[in-house]
């Protein structure tokens, strides 16, 4: 098996690196809803030259997540072929007028408003994703914990996701370990083993790996428990970082970006999809 | 025995058990026959941490799983399908109080049931319904994904969790297995 090498903090001096955990998590959320509540080409378009250029100061290197974007354009083609086969009128619908194409059978017209409205799903997944990419490069778990925090969640709600991100890599090999143990004992998980065999096969990695976790939250519950861990109400963060002028400038940026997408969405176009068609 | 959904040990757990999650939902994919739903033995965790630890526990190690696995797949967060899969794991976190694993009781009636009736929840009507609202995705797309969803989810969560239940089950010793003399 490939070990991708996810979640890893790349450790640079920019201007994005420098920006307090706070301040990246605020922006990210401003962000990603922004891109979540429009479905406007226009808009769209400028979100992903937006995350693009975000990406391109803090001297993110595409080239680590080639997997991570075959895999994504996998994924996409797949539900733009899904989408067409299941709702091959719904662009039709959207926007109110037809424009046809291509026929393939009677049932199956291929439209100008569908290309469209498939474009714009497809212009929407490109501008989020790299913004998942950059958060998670320029973050590191303790103070994405903090962060969490600085946003009013219940900090032992940003224990779980902290130690989750600490731990992945760590189940992650003895997953490793333990289905290639097995697999020298002869257990086959690979697609030469029926579909019934290798969901059996796949337990018997499953059980191993869940009693090892078992011992291991054991372990980690008592080191924590020792040391007070959850004795206040309140406690604090050794990584947090105070607010600095950037990190209101970047901020206010992101607050602004998102206010215009609500006012392109409520007060200008007025619906989710821009309409060249009318 | 008290029961607590949120000591320090529920949140290593959760933790923990998000990680595994994890793992499993982003190595472990077991094609289906409906493009884009993978049989999934990952619900399977949710499912016996959430007997094992509570509510909270199986809401969290379903929302934060699938969260982070969408975080790496690259796509964006999808919330409609993240929240159906907390859910399903705070369902199954019900039979918690139910069941005593801890004392090697093996799962009941009820077990069955909260699992059942929390996986149809977030596949039948939370996921297609937030993915109306949210993506504007055509109805019946969603709602033929949910329902594929549905019956490989509740089978994978069933059958892989049960083992896992029985296996632990049968490892801890019960509660009456001193007598005084």
């Amino acid at each position: 098996m490939k070990q991708t090498k996810l979640f890893s903090y790349e450790d640079k001096d920019t201007i994005i690196h420098r920006l307090s955990g706070l301040t990246k998590l605020i922006c990210f959320l401003l962000l990603t809803f922004a891109a979540m509540f429009t479905y406007d080409i226009r808009v769209l378009a400028l979100l992903t030259l937006f995350s693009l250029f975000i990406a391109r100061i803090s001297q993110l290197s595409f080239r680590r997540y080639r997997i991570v974007i075959i895999y994504l354009v996998v994924f996409m083609l797949f539900n733009f072929i899904l989408n067409f086969i299941f709702a091959p009128n719904y662009g039709v619908e959207l926007f109110g007028t037809r424009h046809e194409l291509f026929t393939f059978t009677t049932g199956y017209v291929l439209t100008v408003e569908q290309l469209f409205y498939q474009l714009c799903k497809i212009v929407k997944y490109i501008s989020i994703m790299p913004l998942g990419l950059l958060f998670f490069a320029t973050i590191e778990p303790s103070e994405f914990a903090s962060s969490l925090n600085g946003i009013k969640v219940p900090y032992k709600a940003c224990t779980v996701f902290s130690l989750a991100l600490r731990y992945f890599p760590d189940i992650q090999r003895d997953y490793t370990n333990i289905s290639l143990a097995q697999q020298a004992r002869g257990v086959d998980t690979s697609k030469k083993a029926s579909l019934k065999n290798r969901i059996r096969n796949n337990a018997k990695i499953l059980l191993p790996l869940i009693f090892s976790t078992l011992d291991r939250v054991e372990l980690i519950t008592n080191a924590m428990e020792l040391r007070g861990y959850g004795k206040y109400k309140q406690r604090t963060w050794y990584s947090r970082r105070p607010l600095m002028r950037n990190d209101y400038l970047a901020i206010a940026l992101c607050v602004l970006i998102f206010i215009a997408v609500l006012v392109m969405r409520f007060a200008v176009t007025k619906s989710m999809f821009y309409n060249p068609f009318i | 025995m008290n029961k607590k959904i949120f000591s320090t040990k529920t949140i290593v757990a959760t933790a923990l058990g998000a990680a595994l999650f994890l793992v499993l939902f982003y190595f472990v994919k077991v094609p289906s026959p409906v493009p884009n739903t993978n049989i999934q033995l990952a619900y399977g965790i949710t499912t016996f941490f959430g007997a094992l630890f509570g509510p909270v526990a199986g809401f969290l190690i379903g929302f934060v799983g699938h969260a982070l696995n969408d975080f790496i797949a690259g796509y964006g967060i999808w919330w409609s399908w993240v929240i159906a899969s907390g859910v399903a794991g705070l369902f199954s976190g019900l039979a918690f109080f139910t069941t005593d694993l801890e004392h090697g009781q093996k799962p009941g009636a009820s077990y069955y049931l909260f699992n059942v009736i929390g996986q149809a929840l977030a596949w039948i009507v939370v996921a297609p319904i937030l993915d109306i609202l949210m993506f504007s995705e055509p109805a019946n797309t969603v709602f033929v994904q949910g329902a594929a969803a549905f019956i490989a989810n509740t089978i994978t969560a069933l059958v892989v969790g049960t083992v896992i239940c029985y296996a632990y089950a049968s490892t801890r010793s019960s509660k009456r297995s001193l007598d005084k003399e």
